[in-house]
């Protein structure tokens, strides 16, 4: 026994002599400075350190994050961390300090309450440039075969073409992800709807659902929402609910208009300011259209371009808009 | 007792009690009609009752303490630091860059070498050329890096599983108090859906590794606790008396008799840990933990299903090779002074040998960029992703037709008949009800413990979605054992079929869900149907395994005896296989049972709404985490009660307990 | 059966506990009295209680849900004596010689061996008993699956310490002794029944004990090798000379390894004596039951048969020393003319003719 283990020790240091040995020969090193961009973020990194971003798992938020990390990561030199979260999650992570960013946030007016208001680790860095708009939208196929679908008077008339097997009768409203915000079960009731609410429960549900239903030319009802990368695959249709007007949406109960137009928002750390203060302006000066989204989103998402790819392939288009952002920064490179 | 015996024993217990089952059953449709619709405990999407907000505000306090709390400052931020610092240690090992390095210590060529050398030395050489080709076949398909960091994760997470499961097991296996405080958590801790406490572990160990980490060990260790548990409560009396009987301390009767003993069903346990930790890779992904997971949720974005599927054939790779390896090894610990190829001459020369290329290939991937960062050509990631997105589409395009046909086939006969009864039912009938089946299928114990389940589930708040719930999953189950027992007869019977299907139902088992959700939301839709298929999916591969093992175990005589008797197929299926398997039906439909409540929450995602959504929404939702926490603990609680009644009818059927 | 025997010496006393108790000689090695086993959570209040400790075994059961395993068994092991356990199935002799060495712990009386109460001894000097004084050998046998012959055998001594050289040398020299010589290296799962029985006799002598304990330890072992077995635990204790206490539910077995028999029935000892005593004079139907098949020129001796002499009887023919067997008399007795002497040493104790060994020939031809 202690024989053979004493074997195996001599085994195992010959066998560290010759393996040093063989590995005498190869190509290129680990640590030989090889690709591009490594010597360059050294260099920037005294003025711009990490910049830790929420990722949310939708893809206009993927190219809102890949272009501000491009223009932050070459322009300034610092570096981007990209970590993928769920919404909620990632408002935590401001009170764990672990989130520096949000760059795309639809509302979440408790989350806000909770982490800037009443916590105060977070703050609000205005508008982002898109324009969240909710509604209940068609497939286009179903414009022209049914007039005046797009108005809501009319739903109930076509309510028996959306009959599913979920509905019970009634036509089909399908919902998303329950992250959304949604007064949809209360339009219904309240614009005395013959509809039923259904919780499809996720975005995939949602797209697949519209997808199949342009394909098949089955009718579907829908919420939906834009910015987002689907609408430049399928031209989806809003139907017009009765007019926004401010404070129309007050009361759940007896709410009976249209979705707002919701200004999508920055948020930031408190402490972002101070710890990282040119990450902290280019994210304040961060402001784009949803054009300019769906551009990088479709980029991703039907390209199958990288996001990374996405970004520096629309910045060297958009010159224009991202130097303006780095406009007001001391010591950031126009790109 | 002879089979024939058997069979019509049971039949005679049978129709004494189909009288009682009429009798109760007319009893309850009376009840039904005339109290239906009221006491149904409804509950809409967004609203909350006191009990849930209860559960929120005490969420809140224990965020809001982070750094002031005594017991985060010297526990939960220790355990945080030194969690994070393990798995950091682990992904610069192989994964990412670190001690110093732009890239891992050790590449590809070095892990590939270390996989073959040590499935070699543990489990022979058949599982090393397993693991080489297994691993190599990750590179290949573009998820290097991927790969590596869900194995660093998994690697970490089973280890302190081990640490901490197999002591605890051995403690429950010695005391059977302990063992009865611990094995209920255990089950609590399986069916609990994991959303429910991925928001709070981020806020306790903060976004990243630790949380991930934390995650996966949750849902991971309940099978290293049992088996050990179970292996230790296996070695055989005589030998333990036998080792007492010469004087041995406690510790030389552990060390020398119960953990050598029980070593094969141990190593049972840690794979099983492992195959449960790579099951939750997708998710520990929506609360940033890196690597494979990462790959099918982006995926999931854009609704790309061939790069999710290539996602998802990577951790089924990765699962069958860790699998097969260390099934292996268990296997190798049970045979002792096997017969080997070579003389032990020969074997110390081949695996110095081995070491010697090992070692060289570590060396050399530690040093040379050829050997650490996987070569982007050749690849086979962009066919995979290709031909998967192409079999999807033709798949969505072709059947859709029949497929929405089907649904509401099943949706129309089946499911919103049993859905609007236990809907519409006071709640108080639904609970007598299934007393009353709990206590003729079972006895007095099961139906308390139904009793209780049930009105703990009404506490929670969310009766009417736990009875939607309840509904789907009584549906999926009895569809998933028909095909499962459909299928499981056929293997059972025939070895050739069980070599080639047995495969792709283990496949199925680690595909995370995701993968296939997108044809299926085309197919069927958002529907409660489409819930159902994404369950049956799931819980089908074990149900089919129970009961093809169960057909296999048939005893020869039995069905010589009938052949013998000029039975034909079908008779020495339905009279002979079949009743003498019985046992393993009920297993099967409990496992399926469980199985398929595990899926509620993916059922939540595709139009399934009741209790998965709720769970779903607690988890996106700060105001809804006390619903979701409730909705959690309702299944749970439904768990119980299905497990409990399933449990009994098979201990029913089996003749050898009482 | 005739009740015209007389019973010598061993019979039951009056208040039901076994009246001969004392080892043949005074060394004696293991001295159990007043013992108790109780299972179940009310044990202790058990042996507290007179009135429950009256009941029947059955009536203990339906009133406390406790089972009295043993109930009050007492005797005594000479130094050198094979002692047999017999009784049906649950009659508490599993339970009875486990509690020996305390595998059971007693629910009360008293275990003396070798002079010390081993009811009294804290868990390290019990360890030290079992490691070095008595030891013992299962019926499932309960080797270690995962080590060799060797091993297994050694096993005892690993366990108190001893040095690798040592137990191996010493392991050898046991396997040797029971015939295992060229299995050394084996694993149990490669051996047959007896031959892993072996590795348990081996084993359990490896220790050196003063008394061994078998519990049934060839009831799994089909009959011919059962017969081997028995003879080599009957070699063995004739080269070594241990103390045995064997548990066995095989009255023949009992007999040809007995040098005393307990019988045991629900936990209470019924009759303690040699097996004649047991065949001559059963105290009650349950030994007579236990006996019946038992062929009784075998076991009896002429002691058991001799009546008292006739007035003016002969007085001159055969003399045969009370011991001999009644098989071995039936020529001698058929073939004298006139009755024959049964004399304990130079006394006579009786005189046996034809037609008390034609008794006993027909009984056993029933
Ligand atoms: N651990 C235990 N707990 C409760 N009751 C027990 C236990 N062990 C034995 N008994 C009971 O004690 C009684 C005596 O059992 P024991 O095993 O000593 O009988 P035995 O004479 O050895 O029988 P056998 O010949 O079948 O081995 C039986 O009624 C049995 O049910
Ligand atoms: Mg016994």
């Amino acid at each position: 026994m202690s024989h053979n283990r004493r074997r195996l020790s001599q085994v195992a240091a010959g066998t560290g002599a010759v393996a040093l040995l063989v590995a005498g020969c190869g190509g290129a090193r680990v640590g030989a400075s090889t690709g591009p961009g490594a010597g360059g973020a050294a260099a920037g990194n005294l003025r711009c350190g990490q910049i830790n971003l929420a990722m949310n798992d939708w893809v206009g938020y993927t190219a809102d994050g890949a272009v501000y990390s491009y223009v932050a990561e070459h322009s300034m030199g610092c570096t981007v961390k990209q970590i993928p979260l769920a919404e909620q999650v990632s408002w935590q992570g401001f009170s764990t300090g672990q989130v520096d960013l949000i760059l795309e946030n639809w509302g979440h007016a408790d989350l806000a309450k909770k982490y800037i208001t009443q916590q105060k680790v977070a703050v609000d860095l205005g508008a982002n440039g898109n324009i969240g708009q909710i509604g209940w939208f068609v497939p286009p196929w179903m414009v022209t075969k049914y007039p005046g679908i797009l108005d809501w008077k009319n739903l109930n008339k076509y309510a028996s073409l959306f009959k599913t097997s979920e509905s019970g009768g009634q036509g089909e409203l399908l919902d998303g992800d329950p992250s959304y915000v949604t007064n949809d079960a209360a339009l219904v009731k309240n614009l005395h709807l013959n509809y039923k609410v259904v919780v499809g429960g996720s975005e995939a549900a949602l797209i697949t659902s519209f997808r199949q239903a342009q394909t098949h030319k089955t009718p579907l009802l829908a919420y939906f929402y834009s910015p987002q990368w689907f609408l430049s695959e399928v031209d989806l249709k809003k139907v017009s609910l009765p007019k926004y007007t401010p404070g129309c949406d007050a009361n759940l109960k007896t709410i009976t208009c249209d979705y707002p137009t919701d200004q999508l928002n920055k948020v930031a750390a408190t402490a972002f300011a101070t710890k990282n203060p040119a990450g902290f302006l280019l994210a304040k000066a961060f402001n784009w259209t949803n054009q300019d989204q769906d551009v990088v989103a479709k980029y991703i998402a039907e390209d199958k371009m990288t996001p990374a790819a996405a970004a520096a392939k629309w910045v060297k288009a958009n010159r224009t808009i991202v130097n303006n952002w780095l406009l007001g920064i001391p010591g950031a490179k126009p790109l | 007792m002879s089979a024939g015996a058997l069979v019509s024993g049971l039949s005679v217990r049978k129709i004494r009690s189909r009288w009682v089952w009429l009798i109760l059953a007319a009893a309850w449709l009376a009840l039904y009609l005339a109290f239906h619709g009221t006491s149904t405990l409804p509950l809409s999407a967004s609203s909350t009752t006191s009990v849930q907000n209860n559960l929120n505000s005490f969420n809140n306090n224990i965020s809001n303490g982070r750094n002031s709390n005594p017991v985060f400052l010297y526990g939960v931020n220790y355990v945080q630091v030194g969690m994070t610092h393990f798995v950091s240690f682990l992904q610069s090992l192989i994964s990412q860059p670190g001690f110093g390095r732009p890239a891992p210590l050790i590449g590809w060529l070095g892990v590939i070498a270390i996989v073959g050398f040590v499935s070699w030395l543990t489990a022979g050489w058949k599982y090393a050329v397993l693991g080489v080709v297994g691993f190599y076949i990750l590179g290949l398909q573009g998820l290097w890096q991927e790969s590596m960091d869900t194995l660093a994760l998994t690697i970490a997470a089973v280890l302190i599983a081990v640490v901490i499961g197999v002591p605890l097991g051995i403690w429950i296996g010695l005391h059977d108090r302990a063992q009865h405080i611990v094995l209920p958590v255990l089950g609590f801790l399986q069916t609990m859906p994991s959303f429910v406490y991925l928001a709070p572990l981020t806020l306790l160990f903060l976004i990243g590794n630790a949380s991930a980490t934390i995650a996966t060990l949750i849902f991971a260790i309940p099978p290293v606790i049992r088996l050990t548990d179970h292996g230790i409560r296996a070695v055989a009396e005589p030998t333990i008396e036998a080792s007492d009987s010469l004087g041995s301390t406690t510790w030389q009767k552990l060390v020398k008799v119960l953990l050598p003993m029980s070593r094969r069903t141990i190593v049972l346990g840690i794979n099983q840990t492992m195959m449960a930790a790579l099951s939750m890779v997708t998710i520990a992904a929506l609360i940033s933990a890196p690597g494979l997971g990462q790959v099918v949720i982006d995926a999931l974005q854009t609704l790309d299903v061939g790069t999710a599927f290539n996602g998802g054939l990577a951790i089924v790779v990765m699962a069958i090779v860790l699998d097969r390896t260390t099934s292996a090894v268990g296997e190798r610990s049970q045979q002792v002074g096997g017969r080997h190829l070579l003389g032990p001459q020969a074997r110390r020369l081949a695996f110095g040998a081995g070491a010697v290329v090992t070692l060289w290939a570590v060396v050399e991937s530690a040093m040379y960029v050829w050997a650490n960062t996987f070569p982007s050509s050749p690849t086979i990631g962009p066919a995979i992703v290709a031909g998967a997105s192409n079999a999807s589409n033709w798949v969505q395009s072709t059947f859709s037709g029949i497929t929405v046909g089907l649904r509401n086939d099943v949706t129309i006969a089946f499911l919103n008949p049993l859905q609007s009864m236990l809907t519409n039912a006071p709640f108080w009938l639904v609970i007598l009800g299934l007393c009353a089946i709990a206590m003729i299928i079972g006895n007095a114990r099961v139906a308390i413990v139904t009793l209780i389940s049930l009105l703990l589930i009404v506490g929670t708040g969310v009766w009417q979605d736990a009875m939607q719930t309840l509904a789907m999953t009584i549906v999926a189950t009895v569809l998933t054992l028909i095909i499962g027992i459909a299928v499981g007869v056929w293997m059972g019977r025939n070895r050739q079929v069980d070599r080639f299907i047995r495969p792709i139902l283990d496949a199925f088992q680690v595909m995370p869900a995701f993968v296939y959700l997108v044809p299926f939301l085309a197919l069927f839709g958002a529907s409660r149907f489409t819930a159902i298929i994404a369950a049956m999916a799931f819980a089908i591969p074990v149900v089919v395994k129970v009961v093809a093992d169960g057909i296999h175990g048939v005893p020869a005589p039995a069905i010589e005896a009938a052949t013998a008797a000029g039975s034909s197929t079908w008779q020495l299926i339905t009279r002979v296989q079949l009743p003498l398997a019985t046992r393993s039906l009920a297993l099967a439909a409990n496992q399926g049972l469980i199985y398929v409540l595990s899926m509620v929450v993916v059922g939540g995602m595709v139009g399934a709404g009741a209790l998965g959504y709720d769970v779903y929404s607690g988890f996106v939702q700060a105001p809804l985490f006390g619903k979701g926490l409730a909705a959690g603990l309702a299944i749970v609680l439904l768990g119980v009660v299905l497990d409990h009644i399933s449990q009994s009818a098979a201990n029913r059927i089996d003749p050898s307990r009482h | 059966m005739s009740g015209s025997m007389t019973p010598p010496t061993a019979r039951l006393a009056p208040d039901g506990r076994a009246g001969d108790l004392e080892a043949p000689d005074d060394e004696g090695l293991l001295r159990v009295r007043d013992l108790w086993k109780v299972f179940g959570k009310r044990a202790a209040e058990i042996q507290g209680s007179q009135d429950l400790r009256a009941l029947s075994r059955r009536e203990l059961i339906d009133q406390t849900g406790c089972t009295a395993a043993v109930r009050d068994v007492s005797f005594d092991v000479a130094v050198g004596e094979v002692f047999v356990i017999m009784g049906l199935s649950g009659s508490g002799k599993s339970t009875l010689v486990r509690c020996l060495t305390r595998l059971i712990e007693p629910t009360g009386g008293s275990i003396e061996f070798d002079q010390s109460d081993l009811l009294q001894v804290d868990h390290k000097q019990l360890r030290e008993v079992r490691r070095r004084q008595v030891s013992m050998v299962f019926q499932q046998f309960g080797l270690l699956p995962h080590r060799s012959v060797v091993s297994n055998v050694a096993y005892g001594l690993e366990i108190r310490g001893a040095g690798k050289a040592e137990r191996v040398a010493r392991a050898h020299e046991m396997i040797e002794l029971v015939g295992l010589s060229g299995y050394e290296n084996s694993f149990p799962h490669q051996l047959s029944g007896g031959m892993q029985q072996r590795v348990g006799l081996a084993r359990a002598l490896a220790v050196d004990p003063k008394m061994m304990l078998f519990d049934e330890p060839f009831s799994a072992l089909d009959p011919l090798i059962r017969r081997d077995m028995q003879a080599e635990v009957i070699r063995l204790h004739h080269e070594m000379g241990k103390t045995m206490v064997f548990v066995t539910h095989d009255l023949s077995e009992a007999l040809k390894l007995g040098d005393r028999i307990l019988i045991m029935r629900d936990g209470e000892a019924i009759q303690l004596g040699t097996g004649d005593e047991l065949v001559g004079a059963p105290a009650d139907d349950y030994v007579r039951d236990f006996v019946r098949d038992v062929p009784r020129q075998d076991v009896l001796t002429l002691r058991w048969l001799a009546q008292p002499a006739k007035p003016g009887e002969d007085l001159g023919g055969l003399a045969l020393s009370q011991h001999t067997l009644v098989r071995d008399a039936i020529r001698p007795v058929l073939e004298s003319s006139s009755r024959v002497r049964v004399m304990d040493k130079d006394r006579l104790v009786g005189l046996v003719g034809r037609e008390e060994i034609l008794a006993i020939l027909t009984s056993d031809q029933k």
